[in-house]
């Protein structure tokens, strides 16, 4: 395996903040609600990871290091990960495990909609992110796998969806993704420049 | 002969309190006594007794003000049977847009608020229209402290022993002309000191407007409050003065009021004009009617434990209907939500 600890530093900072939160919770330092709190920061998280993982490739293509391509696959998973808890922190501490409320939130509520759509998306990109699937899916696993897009563009609106009185916040977050987009645009991907590091063995020598 | 009749929101036998609490009770009255006896002291001497409950930051009202605190009804209106919020988490957990739209938001940056001097106008339909300073205005009043439940449209709820006057002594005073059928108020605009009116994002039109009808701002229940456990309001609060509806949605209750217009047309209010299928005029608390993206029928009680969460059951009115009820009779409440 390359760059084992490059590898490992991405899992601890990942896993750690999680952990954080829960300590934080359990001394009492979230405040009075510190389930809402949790929620929050989990959702948040999970967007964070995501606009993360998007990262990877147009920084690899800028820098020529290989590392941030080895680090996409976990910090996909991590994506999955922090989805999940965002979901389980949800059902215990706004639903209260009360799994009929839940029926009428996904019913009712767009915003619930449509974060599950996203976290159905998240769930069919785990589920598919090893090797095996790879292979078996051969070509159509790339386009599989551009529903991050989706996933990005979902979590943005069930985000703004719950915005109640000011938009700044969401707008970075928006801006940000529109841009790890925009660099996705053909035209635009292929003038991204090399900063540093080796030309690749393909160059076209005119 | 004097007759008492029970009202639903009086204690059950059922909820009577276990006795430890009970006799706690009585060192809370003799908190009042010393209250009072201090109330009996030079001015300076008289600030609001902070020991009434646990854990209240000291208090640096004004000295007028602390005149009037020290001479409040205490306990005027209790609620049974359950715990007060404690003082850090009424606090530092605040819906308070002027100073940001977190929660912890308001404590960080309220500080920033000048209460003093304040001054409030009086307009529109009232035989006495003018403009007060703070310590004028509040003349005429007798202070009370009402414990009441208060339930955010966000599906939280606290008890806050606030302290305040009812609105119908304000109007006896300013004297509402037949044309007045509503009653507008009206927050600080001051982008200055209240960061989140900067905002170039923010999608409220600044100032904050809120409003009753004038028959709800008569009833008993409903009043301006200037202080809360025992002391001034601390600025995250609303101070120096702010509405106090129990028996509607938080976010009726407006904060550092700086104009209270009578009007014959019922106010543009602040979430009913920025979002009116999910705020309505009227927000009574309903379990019935559902927030459009969150369900009204529990509440999360604060502070509410990480693994044992304090949910229960939103009550009509907030628990207030007996109170309230009659002013709604043969309305829709799910139309005027």
């Amino acid at each position: 395996m390359r760059y084992p600890f490059w590898r490992l530093s991405v899992f601890v900072v990942a896993c750690v903040w999680p952990l954080l939160w829960l300590y934080q919770a359990w001394i009492f330092a979230l405040g009075p609600d510190p389930g809402k709190v949790l929620v929050d920061r989990l959702g948040l998280g999970t967007l964070v990871l995501v606009l993360i993982t998007l990262c990877m490739t147009p920084l690899q293509k800028l820098s020529g290091w290989p590392g941030w391509i080895a680090v996409r696959r976990q910090l996909g998973l991590w994506c999955f990960a922090y989805v999940c808890l965002h979901l389980a922190a949800y059902l215990f501490f706004v639903l209260g495990l009360d799994w009929s409320q839940l029926g009428v939130e996904l019913v009712k509520r767009p915003y619930i909609i449509v974060g599950s759509l996203a976290f159905l998306c998240l769930l069919a990109l785990a589920v598919t992110s090893n090797r095996y699937s790879q292979r078996r899916l051969g070509r159509r696993w790339k386009q599989l796998h551009r529903l991050i897009y989706a996933v990005l563009g979902l979590g943005l609106l069930h985000f703004l969806w719950i915005v109640r009185a000011d938009l700044e916040e969401w707008s970075i977050y928006a801006a940000i993704g529109a841009l790890l987009m925009l660099l996705r645009v053909p035209a635009v991907a292929r003038r991204i420049p090399r900063l540093a590091g080796r030309k690749p063995a393909t160059a076209k020598k005119v | 002969m004097l007759i008492k009749l029970p009202r639903a929101s009086d204690c059950k036998e059922s909820e009577v309190t276990p006795e430890s609490i009970y006799l706690s009770r009585r060192s809370l009255m003799g908190a009042t006594a010393t209250a009072l006896a201090v109330s009996a002291l030079p001015s300076w001497a008289s600030a609001a007794d902070p020991s009434r409950y646990e854990g209240v930051d000291a208090s640096s009202a004004p000295a007028w003000l602390n005149d009037k605190l020290g001479q409040t009804r205490w306990g005027a209106v209790t609620v049974q049977g359950e715990a007060i919020t404690p003082f850090k988490d009424a606090t530092h957990y605040n819906n308070f847009y002027e100073f940001g739209t977190g929660k912890g938001d308001p404590a960080v940056n309220a500080g920033a608020l000048k209460t003093e001097p304040w001054s409030v106008v009086i307009d529109g339909e009232v035989a006495k229209p003018g403009r007060y300073a703070l310590e004028d205005f509040m003349k005429p009043y007798q202070l009370e402290e009402r414990i009441y439940r208060l339930r955010c449209v966000e599906a939280w709820s606290m008890v806050i022993p606030w302290i305040g006057f009812p609105i119908s002594a304000l109007l006896k005073q300013v004297e509402p002309t037949s044309k007045a059928k509503y009653i507008r108020f009206e927050t600080l605009q001051d982008p200055k000191s209240m960061p989140g009116q900067r905002s170039g994002f923010a999608l409220i039109n600044w100032p904050y407007v809120e409003g009753l009808r004038l028959d709800e701002a008569m009833n008993p229940l409903a009043i301006l409050g200037v202080g809360m456990y025992g002391r001034e309001l601390p600025n995250q609060n609303g101070a120096p003065l702010r509405l106090v509806v129990p028996w509607k949605y938080g976010f009726k209750s407006v904060k550092s009021i700086v104009r209270i217009s009578l009007v014959s047309e019922q106010p543009e209010t602040t979430w009913a004009n920025l979002a009116p299928s999910e705020y309505g005029f009227y927000a009574n608390v309903n379990p019935e009617v559902d927030h459009p993206r969150w369900t009204q029928a529990r509440e999360r009680r604060l502070p509410s434990g990480l693994f044992s969460p304090n949910v229960r059951e939103t009550a009509m009115f907030n628990g207030y209907g007996e109170e309230v009820a009659s002013l709604y009779t043969g309305m829709n409440l799910r139309k005027n939500y």
